[in-house]
């Protein structure tokens, strides 16, 4: 019996101790060092103090907040347009497709993943610079007879951000459907209802658990990118990220860069706790 | 009374098979009309194609005398309540049998007063704000039906809905959709094969076999003039024989068991008796009896379904027997010989 005992605290330790450790080593002291960090500055006579510069700092430079404000707009904006990307493709790939070529397809779209954001960031710049594909292909045909102006746009970089997360909005609704049974569809059907009935009311209820983690993915991936903005975005893009590498890298305020970085981090948690409340969606469902 | 439902020379080919040949039936209204068939005769086919999620190859589905060519699932006079019911788990019982209702341009008040008298009448009025993944079997059924009564449809379809019920609800649930169905007089169709459902509920029963009617008839005549050689061996218990000759009024089975016959079939090769046609310990003045005697094997103790596994007496042949638990027979035990009776109409020759 004893023994029995010390074999079960043993494996529960074996289990535990990885878990303890990543959380605090990874998670825990490295946010609290960052909360603290963020609350000290230099004063008169060099010395670093607590202090609510840093956030003051943000708050009164109209240049932050404002970034601040289109970062989120954007990425809100980037997480809606997944959607309406990922659905019709998920759509097809669960109910439409045949098993075999809904696989082969998932590959397919899997393959940016496998390249890396850099080189399809670099694929993005191919296209649609002045000189690019795109450009290219329009004035060779006569539509247009100087370039337009794609890169560096906010243009450029939502289409950066849309199609480095797509993907992870793909997969979860996915998910979701493979689950829901076609006599539903055609229960709702036989009631009566309007193919835009059975849309609004049966298929996407149904899918809400992955479309809100898909969307959760996606926000989070979105707003803490830094590639996508500041190589297709150019000089106006403005994201938010960027400034924090600039603190960090640029300026070497380090504190700075530390309270920049928790309000991207509350930030995050605000939108993402506002859409699991409108949502009306718990959590551990989404989580799951 | 007229016909509601008229199916006529309905065919449904696939690639490689055919799931439905030339069927034709008719249903009256306010009936009870049960399709009976093992999995894979075709009747799931047969009845999607009355609710319009499939299409005919030929032939015409025909609903008070209007033909259904072309009209799509949500025209159709017709609800279906599904083999796995099909309830809409992110709503709660009331929005699920409030959700056809609403799709229809009527008031608000008039659609509150419909639902209301709907629960109530099912017995669900208490469990209308329930989540349906909350509620047992029985009640998950009955929002079913439900939700595709409330549409007040012209017929309404039923694929096996008891399916999945234990046995005891399912007992319960028989009774109770028969119940239900004579309350409100809309005329069901009920698909099974589950032939104590067909039987016990239905007014007529249709035996199904590989797309094709075998014989449609009242439970009890179905039963008791079997009119084909699958239904006979397909509704009910019975003991096959394979026939070696039958001449003269008289039958010979491969077994060589011989017995008398007189409205005989001339070309039949297949003889059926039922377990509880055997008269056990018959008395000598009947009329029209074969009497024999059998050598008892086996008991086979099933409550009120047991059964003796005899050996006919000169011959092979194995005969089962139904014996009733009541005190007349206690005293029979394995190994005994038995006098056994059997009237001629008993005999089913094909």
């Amino acid at each position: 019996m004893k023994n029995n005992k010390n074999y079960f605290n043993f494996t529960f330790y074996l289990l535990v101790v990885p878990v303890l450790t990543w959380l605090i080593f990874m998670i825990v002291i490295p946010h609290a060092e960052l909360l603290i960090s963020s609350f000290k500055a230099e004063d008169d006579m060099g010395d670093m103090v607590f202090s609510f510069a840093n956030y003051i700092e943000f708050f009164t430079q109209q240049i932050y907040w404002l970034t601040f404000v289109k970062t989120a707009t954007y990425s809100i904006a980037v997480t809606l347009l997944a959607f309406d990307v990922a659905f019709p493709i998920a759509f097809y790939l669960t109910k439409v497709a045949s098993k075999k070529n809904a696989s082969f397809l998932i590959l397919l779209l899997l393959i940016p993943l496998w390249v890396g954001e850099l080189v399809t960031v670099y694929g993005w710049m191919v296209l649609l610079g002045d000189h690019g594909v795109i450009n290219h292909f329009l004035m060779t045909i006569g539509i247009i007879n100087e370039p337009l102006n794609l890169l560096y746009t906010n243009f450029s970089m939502v289409i950066g951000l849309l199609y480095m997360s797509v993907l992870f909005m793909v997969i979860p609704i996915m998910s979701s459907l493979a689950s829901l049974d076609d006599s539903l569809i055609e229960a709702a059907c036989d009631l009566g209802a309007s193919k835009w009935i059975i849309f609004t009311r049966i298929i996407i209820p149904y899918s809400m658990p992955g479309i809100i983690s898909g969307a959760i993915i996606v926000f989070m991936l979105v707003i803490g990118d830094y590639l996508a903005p500041n190589l297709l975005g150019g000089k106006h893009s403005l994201w938010f990220t960027e400034q924090i590498y600039n603190n960090f890298l640029t300026t070497f305020n380090w504190n700075e860069g530390a309270a920049f970085g928790f309000l991207l981090l509350m930030l995050s948690s605000c939108v993402i706790w506002l859409a699991l409340k409108l949502s009306g969606q718990k959590l551990d469902k989404v989580g799951s | 009374m007229n016909n509601i439902l008229e199916i006529k020379n309905l065919s449904k080919h696939f690639d490689d098979f055919s799931a439905v040949k030339n069927v034709d039936f008719v249903v009256e209204e306010g009936g009870f009309f049960s399709i009976l068939g093992s999995s894979g005769c075709g009747k799931t086919t047969l009845l999607r194609i009355i609710a319009g999620f499939q299409q005919e190859s030929e032939g015409d589905v025909i609903i008070r005398g209007q033909s259904m060519k072309g009209i799509p699932p949500e025209k159709r006079p017709v609800n279906i309540v599904f083999q796995n019911l099909a309830l809409f788990p992110m709503m709660n019982v009331r929005e699920n049998v409030a959700f056809g209702l609403k799709r229809q341009k009527i008031k608000k008040s008039v659609i509150d007063s419909k639902i209301n008298e709907m629960l109530e009448r099912v017995g669900l009025h208490d469990y209308e704000n329930k989540k349906v993944t909350d509620l047992s079997g029985g009640q998950r059924q009955r929002v079913a039906i439900a939700r595709s009564l409330v549409m007040n449809p012209s017929i309404l379809l039923l694929d096996e809905p008891l399916g999945a019920l234990d046995r005891k609800l399912r007992e319960h649930m028989k009774v109770e959709l028969k119940l239900l169905q004579k309350e409100i007089g809309t005329t069901f169709v009920y698909i099974t094969h589950d032939q104590s459902e067909a039987l016990v509920m239905s007014d007529k029963v249709a035996v199904m076999h590989d797309g094709q009617f075998e014989q449609i008839d009242t439970p009890r005549n179905l039963y008791k003039n079997p009119k084909t050689a699958f239904v006979a061996g397909f509704v009910g218990d019975t003991n096959r024989f394979e026939l070696q000759s039958s001449t003269n009024g008289s039958i010979m089975t491969k077994g060589g068991w011989k017995l008398q016959q007189p409205d005989l079939n001339s070309n039949a090769n297949e003889l059926y008796i039922r377990p509880e046609a055997l008269i056990i310990n018959p008395t000598n003045d009947l009329i029209d009896v074969d009497q024999f005697n059998v050598t008892i094997k086996t008991i086979l103790f099933d409550g009120s379904n047991t059964k003796l596994s005899t050996i006919v007496n000169g011959s092979a042949e194995e005969l089962q027997i139904s014996l009733p638990q009541n005190a007349q027979f206690d005293d029979i035990t394995e190994g005994s010989q038995l006098k056994v009776g059997i009237h001629h109409n008993d005999l089913k020759c094909f």
